[in-house]
């Protein structure tokens, strides 16, 4: 931890950025994120197993970008954050220094893309094992169960857009939910305003979402909506064979195609 | 007791599909009445949540179809949409939503017959499922038409 | 009126509920739902979650609900035939086993609502809903009411309150009229109490952090301290969990769902950390960055209303700090504000 603070500070102190997204010790149990500037508010800093927050959705916060130049603690799905902003020209080559936290408690500074490119080659990318058994058992059930099932969740949606707000690739100033000419999602909170909105975010997060989990980590009621995002990571896969915040220069799964495509549902 | 008669809406190309189906009028083919169509200029324009407003505006069935891959008059409009349907079904089908009520087809604007087929065949297919009851419960025409139940 | 104390036994509560539903009261109480606690119609004592610290989202819902209809309307040839929903055919409601914040969280919602032009929906239900609160025996590191004048024990806005005294009994305080009058319903389960029965021993130690006058004035005078709230704001994501779960927050939506022939027009929450809060439709945008709408939150709570209203908009329940994907510590946050030293004018 204090590698981590002697490298911040130093990282700050010859100007090699203007400020590190990092943890911090939050209210009761809870980490939250910080945004060191100074010698001193790297003294804060911290980093255990317990700061798994994917900090790479404030990289495009309007007023996190106005402090300066950026410098970011970066997990496995950070990166992937980093890689797919990236293919989406949201990120410039080089506009963030990610220090990666290794199992040694040592860091890794990636400057660019490609060496981050390079590392996430060699690592597992892949969604939790709890959360694949719980897809499992989804996808055991007929339709009108997991019908009964995810209707039973939204109804607790309250319609906050925390999932949103939290998702590092949810970053349209408009977004399709605020859209009124026409208001393709219904704004309020009943049973088909829910279902519309998390359907449509399931499918403009297809081919993007880096399984990070930040939405059900926000959300305040529970709902495990990442599920929806996560069971769509696999036929993407499988399918198209594309895989979502690996490289740099990727093209989004749905903006492209192959004349061989392969369905068995189009008569 | 009046047989179940399903509203089918269907989203179709302007280029092939919806020609087709002109020539299945034009060529005097019978087939159902259940199906209202919609004519877009190519499969890519057909947004999934257009999809999702034809069941919760009370259809039972939706027909999507377009031109054969390689012949769209747009060049790759389809090839988009074959993408877009692929992750499209899949989520529907994990959120608890019958895809077969979806029927997606390649039809050309020589294929007559096979539009009447098509239709035809969807007619049958939902019939034999009954009326989108998930859907009924909670599609815009019910919604608040009960008393208020607002104190809660 | 004269507060009445009376002794209820734990083993009678389950009649309460009983003989409220016989009665055809709905009754809302909060319940578990997986992790959450949720304020939910419950057909018996079953449910409850008495023993939960307090329900995730307010109790705000029985009076101000997160959809709402306020108007049915029909497309014509020439015209559009409209029927406003009657605000008195609302039904009496019961809010059972809330906590005193809930409670009085009330009275902002009473100032917001009750302003010229009156808003009947809300004024109607409000009135028709009898409040049933558990004071607290627990309180965890988010709470704070006692720094904003209210308490674990505080009876302000409740028609009943229910503090458990021992393992077999309930000290029952009857406040209102309207407690009066629900009481009625079981006057054969209640002896008096004595009247030397200290509640406080049986309430949570919840110890002020802050003290609200200096906060308010604090906060007022905290305008133009932009560097202050972008400190404060730089982790907020703008999204709608702090206000949605907030019992003193009012701000709403309307929208219209319709078809071809007929449609609802809708009242919804709303939240003004949601960027196109305060969007124009000329396009612009008076609280552009997030650090103005953090602004506009807390001076909202803690300078416009009780500068106008002459109420905190605050409860210290803590909810929207547990709600919070990225820890925004309100009672931290006031703290702060609390502790400047600022020139007030």
């Amino acid at each position: 931890m204090s590698d981590l603070i002697k490298k911040v500070t130093q990282l700050l102190s010859d100007k090699t950025i203007d400020v590190f997204i990092g943890y911090e010790k939050g209210s009761a149990d809870r980490i939250r994120a910080t945004f060191t500037r100074t010698p001193e508010q790297a003294g804060k800093l911290i980093f255990d197993a317990s700061c798994t927050q994917n900090l790479a959705g404030f990289l495009l916060k309007h007023e996190v970008k106005k402090l300066g130049k950026l410098g970011i603690l970066a997990n496995v799905s950070a990166l992937r954050s980093i890689m797919q902003l990236a293919s989406e020209f949201q990120i410039k080559d080089g506009e963030v220094l990610a220090l990666f936290p290794n199992a040694d408690n040592s860091f890794t500074e990636f400057t660019d893309f490609h060496s981050i490119e390079a590392y996430l080659e060699t690592t597992d990318v892949g969604i939790k094992s709890e959360e694949q058994e719980m897809i499992t058992r989804l996808e055991a059930m007929t339709v009108l169960e997991r019908w009964a099932f995810w209707n039973k969740e939204f109804e607790k949606c309250i319609k906050c857009y925390a999932c949103r707000a939290a998702c590092p690739m949810c970053y349209c100033h408009r977004c399709t939910t605020d859209v009124n000419q026409p208001q393709w999602i219904p704004v309020a909170s009943h049973e088909l305003g829910n279902l519309d909105y998390h359907l449509m975010r399931a499918m403009h997060l297809a081919g993007r979402c880096v399984n990070c989990g930040e939405c059900a980590n926000a959300c305040p009621m529970d709902i495990p909506l990442n599920l929806l995002t996560y069971q769509l990571i696999k036929p993407i896969h499988d399918t198209f064979g594309a895989t979502a915040g690996m490289k740099a220069d990727a093209v989004y799964a749905l903006s492209t195609y192959k004349p061989d495509d392969k369905e068995n549902f189009i008569i | 007791m009046q047989e179940f008669e399903p509203k089918i809406v269907a989203f179709v190309c302007n280029w092939c599909t919806y020609a087709g189906a002109d020539l299945t009028g034009t060529s005097r083919i019978k087939y159902s009445a259940n199906v209202k169509i919609i004519r877009f200029p190519c499969t890519g324009r057909i947004d999934f949540m257009i999809l999702m407003k034809a069941f919760e505006n009370g259809a039972d069935g939706i027909i999507v179809s377009g031109c054969h891959p390689n012949d769209c008059h747009y060049s790759t409009g389809n090839f988009h949409a074959r993408r877009r349907w692929i992750v499209f079904r899949n989520l529907l089908n994990f959120a608890g939503i019958e895809t077969d009520r979806i029927q997606f087809s390649w039809v050309s604007a020589a294929e007559g017959f096979k539009w009447a087929d098509v239709v035809n065949n969807t007619v049958k297919k939902i019939k034999e499922f009954g009326p989108n009851e998930s859907y009924k419960q909670i599609a815009v025409s019910t919604l608040f038409n009960e008393e208020g139940a607002t104190h809660e | 009126m004269e507060k009445e104390l009376k002794i209820l036994k734990y083993t009678d509560l389950p009649k309460l509920i009983e003989r409220f539903r016989s009665q055809g009261y709905p009754v809302l109480a909060p319940i578990r739902k997986d992790k959450v606690v949720e304020i939910e119609l419950v057909e018996s004592l079953e449910n409850v979650a008495l023993d939960a610290l307090l329900s995730t989202q307010s109790a705000k819902k029985a009076a101000f609900p997160k959809v709402e209809k306020v108007l049915d309307f029909t497309f014509g040839k020439a015209d559009v035939k409209q029927t406003a929903v009657n605000p008195e055919e609302c039904k009496e409601t019961i809010l059972f086993g809330v906590r005193p914040c809930d409670a009085s969280g009330f009275k902002s919602l009473d100032a917001i609502f009750g302003e010229t032009p009156k808003d009947e929906l809300y004024l109607k239900k409000k009135e028709k809903t009898t409040i049933i609160s558990f004071s607290c025996p627990i309180a965890d590191e988010y709470c704070f009411c006692t720094s904003v004048g209210g308490g674990p024990g505080n009876t302000a806005g409740s028609d009943l309150q229910f503090t458990g005294i021992s393992k077999e009994e309930i000290l029952v305080e009857i406040l209102t009229e309207k407690g009066a009058k629900l009481a009625t319903m079981f006057t054969d389960l209640l002896i008096d109490a004595k009247s030397d029965i200290d509640k406080s021993k049986f309430l949570a130690d919840v110890k002020v952090v802050f003290d609200v006058n200096s906060v308010v004035e604090k906060t007022t005078a905290s305008f133009n301290n932009t560097a202050l709230w972008l400190e404060q704001s730089l982790r907020c994501i703008g999204c709608g969990a702090c206000a949605f779960v907030c019992p003193t927050c009012a701000c709403f939506d309307f929208q219209d769902e319709q078809n071809t022939k007929k449609g609802v027009r809708l009242r919804l929450w709303d939240s003004c950390g949601f960027s196109l809060f305060t969007l124009h439709t000329s396009g612009h945008n008076p609280r552009e960055v997030q650090s103005q709408r953090w602004r506009q939150r807390i001076m909202h709570k803690f300078a416009y209303m009780p500068e106008q209203l002459h109420v905190v908009g605050c409860e210290g329940c803590g909810r929207c700090s547990r709600a919070c994907p990225v820890d925004m510590n309100i009672k931290e946050h006031l703290t702060e504000i609390g502790s400047q030293i600022v020139l007030i004018a």
